[in-house]
């Protein structure tokens, strides 16, 4: 059986020196996990399998300990996520104004479920509580823009602009 | 101590205890779900709650300290009514199938259910549907039937140090996972089955058991487990002459609840169809065996052992007897030996192991016994751990490092050239080159010496020998030391001055410090240690041998030895001598017979004629098995007592079935000198006979009438002969046995050995130069090769590795290379490499790996498909002439 150390030795396909740099700097730190999990999902966007078991390793507890704060936690991603994330609101105020319909259309739109990622890995669509912004319900973020008064076709318009502004970069 | 009211009863308690604790103590019953004594208490089941006077709400009385004064109601009104509104809400999210579930019977939510007389739940959703996974070896699996205890998570953590388990998720969609949802097999799970021994409903269950039986239908047998020289507590569950289950009583020593995979789930081997069922006789060994009768099959045996014996004389003959087998029958071998056959030719394959530990401890303490008992390992504050990958080889004993370490802040000195598991425990690791033990341990005696750590006081009162002692060690500075053995002086330093540094100090070793050339030197220079700090004689401290095989301690205290009767009485000791002839009747032979190596020797020599082999397989487990079984083929009569046909009973010329430890009655004694009782679970395959029956039969054959109707008759006998053991007898023994010595029937056993004096009066200094082994890597055989044992198998394997579970875990031999070797080689996991040595060469496959030293690889030698024993050889220990499986020179190709 090989154990994680080994895995790690017979090169996944990962860098995983950013892990190391993170892991450097909280050395002997105690309580340190999840500023340590903050940093390596800053790096990498989500949580690779072969960090959290470095990280498990260097710190001595583990992985399943790892991944038992990363999931309780909203924040932490274990699968790569979309280069853009979209954040269906679904609070009492959207949910009135039919942000079932707007999820719905997206789903289709991009192809993906709810809390997936498309496979061109361009966006993740997610369902969140509430974005704080009722007054523009039904809402959704793009990123850290927020698309408020959604309908259907609305929805799909955002989404285009998105990809073109995406290719002219 | 304080005093407290419980449900209006006065009850004292410690400060430190919880009101569980406290309500325990007075019989009062408080249910639980997620405690358990041994975790620390996590208070997250609710089912314990209680009602305590002026407290804002109830509490949980597994997490509540008591204090003084305190009123505490248990059955009150409103606690009813929190634990049934609990039970309400579990029900509400576990399966309804208890009429088909296996843990009905032993369920403890329907215990409860029951109990508080539940009959449904007023919350919606009521009832998912069972979800089986029984896609893992041995444990079967229902997330949906969990109820979040965490007890499997806590157990995992707390006690087996793995970490497998945790709580993944929140809210409602909490459930228990490993990491990243992988199967148990790629998590690093060891299959301890300890989550499944505490999950209090069918969540986690024991697979092989599924759909077999329910709990009331089965008998529990308790015996002893035959996997290692801890020696575990086992208990069996038995239904219409089948083991179904392997379970251990929490209050049982020396395991208390714990086991290991081969424990738990490496009992399925018994009733493999390749079980021998009648005897097998053939006159040459180039011919196919043909089935025969008992009777027969005995007077065949007789005959021409008698005819061997006049015609040769009775040197001619030899008997091996086995370390797997009870007492009872390792006593009864070598009587057979030294008075039906005539000779002192008697050994056991203890000398493949732990004969190193008898001559070394007999030469340094007197008695070659561990000094201390297993539980002591968790109170000692420096453990040095030498030659044992104690978490494969002996990974009950190692829960107890671990525990030590972990939970009572033991420091931990590892000295072993491989990186095995506990080193991530240990406060130094002294990587030692293989077979350099001694000058490492001599270093480690210049420290502790030249800077005056020692303790003079016990050196002077209790030892002999301390000048030479220091004459000799003071050539071995840390710089020298460090050329020899590859491990920086720094670290020779610290090592020293931790273990000089503590009055608790204790040393736990195994075969890779016995396997060597300087074999039984090493023993001797532990024991050095051991006695120049005045380690000993005291609780948690002493020298303790980790046998390997689970009665290596017994067969050896039972005599099956050339030189001694049980428990060490000499042979050519005219006073044993003659006690033992007049007891038996016989005038028994003065001269010390051979040692095993020396029996294959005069085999091949011509002079050996006939060997007599009980449950051992040396033709694969010995060193250089090609000369042994050159040896083997040369002699006129090889007669085998074996369960399966093993390579040594495959050139026998009489196969005798014989029964295994489900079947036995008996006793083992364990690495720390407990003497254990099994008892029969099963009664043996038709076809077959005990070990002992069929050695009363041939020697009654022979003209010499031997007759017991109970294996407990042969312990009152040898109890008899024996002083260590006069207060031993089958009854006395029930519970957690007796720790020998136990000199009368009063005597309550003797768990630490020379307390205030020791066996041979005055502990001996050994004053040892640093031997090489014999053979050495060189630039045609440039590498080290260790041989050891896996975490999943045992010894030959004939066993372990007829267990449908464990061989789903593990089913096939890998040689353990290092990177730096590996690139060199052009080799990859899984690449099929040749290994070779001056003596035979096989093919495996690679695993890179930095758990093994640069320079140095590793096998076990548990597969048949990949006899690491054709490598092995020459070297054997300078005394007890043990091969040394630990040292020897091969080269590794690519194919």
């Amino acid at each position: 059986m090989e154990t994680v150390n080994e895995k790690r030795i017979q090169g996944e396909s990962i860098d995983l020196s950013g892990v190391e740099e993170i892991l450097e700097k909280y050395k002997g730190v105690r309580g340190a996990l999840i500023p340590i999990l903050q940093q390596v999902q800053a790096v990498y966007g989500y949580l690779p399998e072969p960090a959290v078991n470095l990280i498990a390793e260097q710190l001595n507890m583990g992985a399943s300990e790892i991944i038992g704060v990363a999931t309780f936690y909203a924040q932490f991603h274990l699968t790569q996520r979309g280069q853009h994330i979209i954040k269906v609101c679904c609070g009492t105020a959207c949910h009135v104004k039919g942000a079932k319909k707007i999820t719905e259309k997206l789903s289709k739109t991009l192809d993906v479920r709810v809390g997936m990622t498309t496979e061109d890995k361009l966006f993740t669509l997610e369902e969140v509580a509430c974005l704080g912004a009722c007054s523009l319900a039904p809402v959704m973020m793009v990123d850290e823009d927020v698309h408020g008064k959604l309908a259907s076709d609305t929805v799909s318009e955002v989404i285009k602009t998105v990809k073109e502004s995406n290719i002219s970069q | 101590m304080v005093s407290l009211l419980i449900d209006g009863k006065k009850v004292e308690a410690e400060s430190s205890q919880t009101i569980l604790q406290a309500a325990q103590k007075v019989g009062i019953h408080i249910p639980t779900l997620c405690h358990d004594p041994r975790l620390a208490p996590s208070g997250a089941c609710r089912m314990c709650v209680v009602e305590v006077e002026g407290a804002r709400s109830l509490v949980a009385s597994c997490a509540t300290p008591v204090s003084e004064g305190m009123k505490v109601s248990t059955r009150s009104e409103s606690v009813t009514r929190a634990r049934k509104l609990n039970l309400e809400l579990i029900w509400s999210h576990h399966p309804n199938d208890c009429l088909t579930c296996d843990k009905t019977g032993e369920c403890q939510l329907q215990k409860l259910m029951y109990e508080y007389d539940v009959k449904t739940s007023r919350f919606g959703e009521q009832n998912p549907p069972p979800t089986p996974d029984d896609s893992n070896p041995g444990i079967y699996r229902d997330m949906n039937k969990c109820i979040l205890c965490g007890k499997c998570v806590r157990i995992c953590d707390e006690v087996q140090n793995q970490h497998i388990w945790a709580f993944s998720n929140r809210g409602m969609q909490t459930s228990i996972a490993t990491a990243f949802e992988k199967p148990l097999k790629d998590a690093g799970c060891v299959f301890c089955g300890h989550c499944v021994s505490v999950c209090p409903v069918g969540a986690l269950m024991d697979k092989p058991a599924i759909k077999k039986g329910r709990p009331w239908e089965t008998r529990k047998v308790r015996t002893v487990c035959c996997y290692c020289g801890v020696g575990c507590s086992l208990v069996l569950h038995v239904k219409n002459r089948e083991v179904l289950q392997v379970t251990a009583d929490t209050h049982d020593a020396p395991n208390y609840g714990s086991l290991c995979v081969k424990g738990r789930y490496g009992f399925e081997f018994y009733k493999s169809p390749d079980r021998l069922k009648s005897p097998l006789i053939r006159d040459r060994i180039d011919q196919p065996f043909r089935e025969a009768d008992w009777d027969d099959a005995i007077s065949l045996v007789a005959r021409k052992l008698v005819e061997i014996k006049q015609k040769y004389g009775p040197d001619a003959l030899g008997c091996l007897s086995s370390s797997r087998g009870t007492n009872e029958e390792n006593y009864l071998a070598q009587k057979f030996a030294r008075a039906v056959m005539g000779t002192n030719n008697m050994d056991n394959c203890a000398r493949v192991c732990h004969a190193p530990s008898v001559t070394g401890l007999r030469a340094a303490l007197g008695s070659g016994a561990a000094t201390n008992s297993l539980a002591d390992i968790e109170g000692a504050e420096v453990l040095i751990v030498s030659g044992s990958n104690t978490t494969e080889a002996h990974p009950v004993a190692a829960l107890k490092i671990k525990k030590a370490v972990r939970q009572n802040g033991a420091r931990l000195i590892v000295i072993d050239p491989r990186e095995i598991e506990l080193v991530q425990y240990a406060t130094v690791w002294l990587r030692l080159k293989p077979g350099t033990n001694v000058a490492l341990i001599n270093g480690l005696l210049h420290v502790i010496l030249k800077e005056g750590l020692e303790n003079r006081e016990f050196i002077q009162q209790r030892t002999e020998n301390i000048d030479m002692l220091r004459q000799v060690v003071a050539q071995y500075t840390p710089e020298r030391v460090e050329e020899i053995t590859g491990v920086p002086k720094e670290d020779i330093i610290k090592a020293a001055r931790i273990y000089a540094g503590t009055r608790k100090g204790m040393i736990v070793y195994g075969l890779g410090m016995t396997e060597h050339k300087a074999g039984s030197h090493g023993v001797m220079s532990l024991a050095n240690l051991a006695l120049i700090t005045g380690n000993v004689g005291r609780p948690n401290t002493g020298i303790n041998p980790l046998r390997g095989q689970n009665n290596v301690q017994g067969s050896c205290d039972m005599g099956a030895l050339p030189d001694v009767y049980t428990c060490y009485q000499k042979v050519d000791d005219p006073v044993a001598n003659k006690k033992f002839s007049d007891a038996w009747g016989r005038q028994l032979p003065a001269k010390p017979g051979l040692k095993e190596p020396q029996m294959y020797r005069e085999a091949l020599a011509g002079k050996l004629k006939a060997m007599y082999i009980i449950g051992y397989d040396p033709a694969a487990t010995q060193a250089n098995i090609n000369h042994v079984k050159s040896a083997m083929k040369k002699l006129d009569l090889l007669v085998v007592q074996e369960i399966f046909m093993t390579e040594t009973a495959k050139l026998a010329h009489v196969v005798l079935p014989a029964g295994c430890f489900f079947e036995k009655d008996g006793t083992f004694t364990n690495a720390e000198r407990r003497v254990k009782r099994l008892n029969q679970a099963i009664p043996l395959p038709e076809g077959t006979k005990h070990d002992w029956e069929i050695i009363c039969l041939i020697a009654s054959a022979m003209g010499y009438p031997m007759h017991y109707n109970h294996p407990g008759e042969i312990m009152d006998e040898l109890a008899s002969l024996t002083p260590e053991f006069a207060g031993i007898d089958f009854k006395r023994i029930e519970g957690d046995g007796l720790v020998w010595p136990v000199w009368d029937k009063k005597h309550p056993g003797t768990p630490i050995l020379h307390k205030d004096t020791f066996t041979r009066g005055k502990g001996k200094l050994n004053d040892l130069l640093y031997t090489p082994s014999e053979e050495l890597p060189d630039s045609d055989y440039p590498l080290y090769l260790t041989t050891g044992r896996r975490l999943y198998h045992y010894n030959n394997g004939s066993m372990s590795l007829r267990n449908p579970e464990i061989r789903s875990i593990s089913s096939e031999e890998f040689v353990e290379i290092h990177p730096s070797e590996a690139e060199r080689l052009g080799i990859k996991t899984g690449n099929t490499v040749r290994v070779r040595s001056r003596r035979g060469s096989l093919e495996v496959k690679a695993h890179v790996t930095t758990k093994s030293r640069p320079g140095s690889v590793f096998l076990s030698f548990h597969f048949p498909e990949t006899p690491t024993n054709v490598l092995t050889g020459p070297g054997e220990d300078l005394l007890a002439l043990t091969p040394e499986y630990k040292v020897c020179a091969v080269k590794v190709e690519k194919i």
